[in-house]
């Protein structure tokens, strides 16, 4: 799906990146752990999470993630914002909570990346 | 490229919210030599989970980045407590992060263990009271 699709399922607001709604994403990550995102990078175009801090766009861009979905209505600061714009990444925030947002957004077809294809 | 790049980072040990300023420029900086996009994302994640540990665990530090015609050399080097089992320090999902630290998303216990999975070598000389230092070197051919 499109950045935008994803947006429209999770009903969220763009704050960074409108430019960049049309490129295509196949898979997400959802985690308040960076770490652990760090860990099991595969071809996830999208984190979505409900911590805020920079670490969050810093973990995004090492490893060439298109987007970030903030969950719970988290407000990004301005420094933040800025470091999504010099690596181009789309920054959006949802009202709704992780584990919805990561259904709705499962219910359209994005998937968790490579690793799926083991457990179907 | 027959010789060798060099680049240097200070590591600031005091704001956690600024770490990862040495690993976003070196990533920009192999983009723009042409490094293949897998080994910059490689390079990138073992260099900014060294980061985050040198601020965790020891006020900060100095990167070296070395970039040679088929190697890209790090060395990680801090004046931290030392690291007193490292078997256990390389054991994913063990950590000695505070709470704090967990709050902003760290401390799962996966640093060192990602930056071993992310290289192709790993070496960690580490003296108690006087610090760490992480060598881990990624092919480039």
């Amino acid at each position: 799906m499109t950045i935008r699709e994803a947006k429209e399922a999770v009903h969220a607001t763009v704050l960074v990146g409108e430019e960049h709604l049309d490129e295509e994403i196949l898979a997400a990550c959802g985690s308040d752990m960076m770490s652990d995102v760090l860990a099991f990078v595969k071809d996830q175009a999208m984190l979505v999470t409900g911590l805020c801090n920079p670490q969050v766009i810093r973990t995004a861009e090492m490893i060439d993630m298109k987007c970030v979905l903030f969950v719970r209505d988290k407000n990004p600061t301005e420094e933040m914002l800025e470091l999504a714009r010099e690596a181009g990444i789309v920054v959006m925030k949802t009202g709704h909570r992780m584990f919805m947002s990561c259904g709705l957004l499962y219910e359209k077809g994005l998937r968790g990346g490579s690793d799926y294809e083991r457990f179907s | 490229m027959s010789d060798s790049l060099e680049f240097k980072y200070d590591v600031d040990g005091e704001d956690f919210t600024r770490v990862g300023h040495a690993s976003t420029d070196i990533k920009k900086k192999l983009k723009m030599i042409g490094i293949a996009p897998d080994i910059v994302r490689r390079v990138s994640i073992a260099i900014y989970e060294g980061e985050i540990n040198m601020v965790i665990h020891a006020y900060g530090g100095e990167i070296t980045v070395e970039i040679s015609e088929d190697d890209i050399k790090m060395v990680l080097k801090d004046k931290g407590p030392g690291i007193p089992d490292i078997e256990k320090a390389m054991t994913a999902g063990y950590s000695t992060a505070s709470e704090n630290v967990r709050n902003l998303g760290f401390g799962a216990g996966m640093g060192l263990p990602n930056m071993k999975k992310y290289t192709d070598s790993i070496d960690i000389e580490t003296e108690i009271g006087v610090g760490t230092t992480v060598t881990m070197h990624v092919h480039l051919t």
